[in-house]
């Protein structure tokens, strides 16, 4: 038996090598040691300080193609560096022999020959030793002789001044910036979003959520009748909202006006108190308020939104300096705008769906219970028929293949025959846990969300929004929603059941036993889960420039590509350093929190 | 009048929680239920405010069919059932008032609600029902730091805070120390004999049972096997109801 286990042991390892190719012959190659030598010279040698240098150019004079006669050649002046040539004539491709003397100690530069054209001709290089002298065999170029004396040239180099950043670190340190940012951004949008995912994605709170086949159908037919009207309704109002900008007071006026109209319409409508159910005429009343107040509020809400980008382009052209806090205001009157429309026709679905609900509720009561299964047979069928033409809808939009057939008419009738198979295995008064068919919907799309990397989401991101951070910011942001609404969904389903229990028996409504009975209990695991993504998306925003998602992972990625391994070392440097500081830093935050 | 008819209830995996109970409770009345753990007492319990659903029978209070209900007339029949939790069920990161205030979440305004924010009146009267219950000066502390009984008595203002017709205890003695039983007990009798609030309340002891119920019924496996007054539970009945190993004790 152990032996069949060493056996089978000693064989998947032994495919593990021939699959990763092990190949430890090259890691003693003469080669590849001497590049990565150099390779790691370089990286310890991060190139993030420099001085202000100061060139030495010491030249001494030789004649090629020695002359009859005398040589004159002035004597060269000893006070400073200067070098001796030997012999001070030479032939072409002679080799001479240079000398020189009083030089910085322990440095190393070029020796060129300068021809009288001036185009200089490095011949090699020269280290000095300790005392400033150094000695060289050069070989002279293959030029035609010429009388006139011509110059071999020797550069040194010396640090004058203090040490100042090298651009390297100057652009690394504004990626540095970039990349803590996208993390912040990432980490705080990811997890504004989770949160609310995350109670969907939690059984314990799924799992009662119970409704008869007939309000599911209706408010999967409402809910996009609901999406529609919403849309609808905001799109009027945005070009309502328009004509009402066109003058910055009226525009400060709604701001203020507004909220407080629809404050005072929804103190009247929704009591404080209510100890009897009120009449049918004062519900009415009420509904018809409330929708007011939120037609209202929605308009004060675009107002808002165009008053802040107004007031937001202002700022950002009289700050100067601190102009991008101009264009903050800007963007978020630009979000804000953004997501109005997209958050009415969700609510709005939302409402029209749990309103048709509520009023088949009470119709319901008053048929015959064979108009009951009728009734819930062509509900269900016709729910059926649009979740399914949906999804061909869905299908043909990817694919785009243009055959209603296929994509529209058969997927309505198999849904339609779905709805009625799903009516007639579930009893009439039976209910169907609607809640736990969501759970495992959420549970279904997180699982593949996080499956895929942010680094290949940021692929995706990049085409959307450009290369840049942003993109990174959307795949982090993403990627963190998916992630946080499972660990904290978690904790959900890891909470005592003993306060939800009691704030239901008090006859607290599903809202409210989230606010007062599960909130309480999650925060300090929320917060926890938080800091550690915060630290998760620090690592990743590193290197998810690689991917086309900015900062500095972009930098990065370059210089390696330029084989720039001394830049390269600095930007690694500084990852190091953030990386290691932010979980220091959320380490000790989380201590004092918990 | 408080009526409990054929009610059943079968869990998921066919345990027989409940078989068959029916009995009546008039109002004011201060009704104990005992049989051992297990016996169906707090099924029972929840099925009267429908936390449990009942898999058959009827409950029907003041003329209304509570099994009928739908959900959002269900919120309305529990906001006038307080009820008392054997582990107090407070929710321990919040404050004492919050923990009390939670009792009137059926009553206010749901959006302001949600906010956190009560209306003066409700404030006041969760003070006052701290105090009543002998613990006002720890309204703005964390539940968690209360002791057991002091936990208790959060949960007893906190089902006032209802303005309860009926309060459900379920062992709300069975995990505190046995000399503050009394203590507690003495709030629900005072919350029943005051308030003429009718109170069901589950209980070990039977000598509590002896010194405050008007009226026991007794739980066997789910089957209703006692009704009566307390006195009337001799050697023979006891045996019957705790089974043929059990002795008093107390």
């Amino acid at each position: 038996m152990v032996g069949l286990a060493v056996l089978a042991g000693l064989f998947i390892y032994a495919y593990g090598f021939q699959v990763t190719k092990v190949d430890l012959e090259e890691t003693r190659s003469e080669r590849r040691q001497t590049q990565l030598v150099r390779i790691l010279r370089a990286l310890a040698r991060p190139d993030i300080l420099e001085y202000e240098k100061e060139e030495f150019l010491v030249d001494a004079p030789i004649i090629v193609g020695c002359p009859e006669g005398e040589l004159n050649l002035p004597e060269p002046d000893t006070s400073g560096p200067f070098m001796t040539v030997d012999p001070p004539c030479a032939d072409p491709k002679a080799q001479v022999r240079v000398e020189g003397f009083n030089f910085e100690p322990n440095t190393r530069g070029p020796i060129n020959f300068i021809p009288l054209s001036q185009v200089t001709l490095q011949l090699g290089n020269i280290v000095t030793d300790e005392f400033g002298h150094f000695e060289t065999v050069v070989q002279l170029p293959n030029r035609s002789p010429v009388p006139e004396p011509q110059h071999i040239q020797v550069i040194t180099r010396r640090n004058v001044g203090a040490p100042r950043f090298t651009k390297t670190a100057h652009d690394t340190w504004d990626k540095i910036i970039e990349t803590v940012f996208m993390a912040l951004l990432a980490t705080t949008i990811g997890t504004a979003l989770a949160i609310p995912v995350s109670f969907f994605a939690a059984r314990n709170l799924m799992k009662d959520v119970r409704s008869s086949v007939a309000s599911i159908s209706l408010s999967v037919l409402a809910w996009p009748l609901g999406i529609w009207l919403g849309m609808m309704a905001a799109r009027q109002l945005h070009v309502l909202s328009q004509s009402l900008t066109t003058s910055t007071w009226l525009n400060v006026a709604g701001v203020v006006l507004l909220p407080l109209l629809a404050w005072w319409i929804v103190r009247w409508a929704v009591p404080a108190t209510e100890e009897s159910r009120p009449s049918f005429t004062l519900r009415m009343a009420r509904v018809a308020g409330l929708l007011l107040a939120a037609w209202v509020a929605i308009l004060s809400l675009y107002l808002l939104s165009s008053l802040t980008l107004a007031l937001g382009n202002t700022l950002a052209l009289r700050l100067g300096g601190f102009g991008f806090l101009g264009a903050f205001v800007a963007g978020l009157g630009d979000i804000l705008g953004m997501i109005i429309a997209t958050v009415v026709a969700l609510a709005t679905g939302g409402v029209i769906s749990g309103f048709v609900g509520r009023v088949w509720r009470t119709l319901d009561r008053s048929l015959s219970p064979a108009a009951q299964q009728l009734a819930n047979y062509i509900l269900a069928a016709l729910a059926g028929a649009l979740l399914f033409a949906i999804l061909g809808a869905m299908v043909d939009w990817f694919y785009q293949i243009h055959d209603a057939m296929r994509t529209l008419i058969v997927p309505a009738i198999l849904g339609a025959l779905f709805g009625i198979g799903l009516a007639f295995w579930v009893r009439k008064d039976d209910q169907v846990t609607s809640g736990l068919a969501v759970y495992y919907v959420a549970r279904t799309i997180l699982n593949a969300l996080r499956s895929i990397e942010p680094l290949i989401m940021v692929i995706v991101f990049a085409v959307w929004v450009g290369i840049g951070p942003f993109a990174g910011v959307l795949a982090l942001a993403l990627h963190t929603i998916a992630a946080l609404a499972k660990l904290y969904s978690e904790q959900v389903e890891s909470i005592l059941p003993g306060p939800l229990e009691a704030v239901r028996a008090a006859g607290a409504n599903r809202l409210q036993t989230i606010v007062y009975a599960v909130i309480p209990q999650i925060v300090p695991p929320y917060i926890a889960f938080t800091m550690y993504r915060w630290d998760i998306n620090v690592r990743m925003s590193t290197i998810i420039g690689f991917a086309g998602g900015g900062g500095i992972g972009f930098l990065l990625q370059q210089n390696i590509n330029l084989l720039n391994y001394r830049a390269a070392s600095a930007q690694m440097v500084a990852i190091a350093i953030v990386v290691a500081s932010m979980d220091y830093i959320s380490a000790r935050l989380r201590e004092r929190i918990i | 009048m408080l009526k409990v008819e054929n009610l059943t209830k079968i869990y998921e995996g066919g345990v027989l929680a409940l078989d068959d109970v029916s009995f009546e409770v008039p109002d004011g009345q201060f009704l104990v239920i005992i049989g051992l753990s297990g016996s169906g007492k707090s099924t029972l319990l929840r099925c009267i405010n429908r936390l449990i659903e009942p898999t058959a029978g009827r409950i029907i209070w003041d003329g209304e069919d509570i099994t009928a209900a739908t959900q959002e007339e269900m919120r309305l029949i529990r906001r006038r059932i307080g009820m008392v939790f054997q582990n107090f069920n407070l929710v321990h990161r919040s404050s004492v008032l919050t923990n009390v205030l939670t009792g009137r979440l059926g009553y206010v305004n749901p959006a302001m609600s949600l906010l956190n924010r009560f209306p003066k009146s409700d404030v006041d009267k969760a003070l006052k029902q701290l105090a009543r219950v002998g613990i006002e000066g720890k309204a703005y502390q964390r539940a968690d730091e209360l002791s057991g009984g002091q936990q208790q008595r959060v949960g007893i203002a906190r089902a006032l805070m209802q303005d309860p017709k009926m309060i459900l205890a379920d062992e709300p003695v069975a995990s505190l120390d046995p000399v503050l039983a009394h203590s507690i007990m003495q709030y629900l009798e005072q919350i029943n004999q005051e308030d003429k609030a009718t109170v069901l309340c589950s209980l070990h002891f039977l000598d509590l049972v002896h010194r405050y119920a008007d009226r026991v019924i007794a739980l066997n496996e789910g089957k209703l096997v006692f009704e009566g007054h307390p006195r009337q539970i001799d050697d023979a009945k006891f045996k019957e109801i705790y089974g043929k190993d059990a002795e008093r004790v107390g």
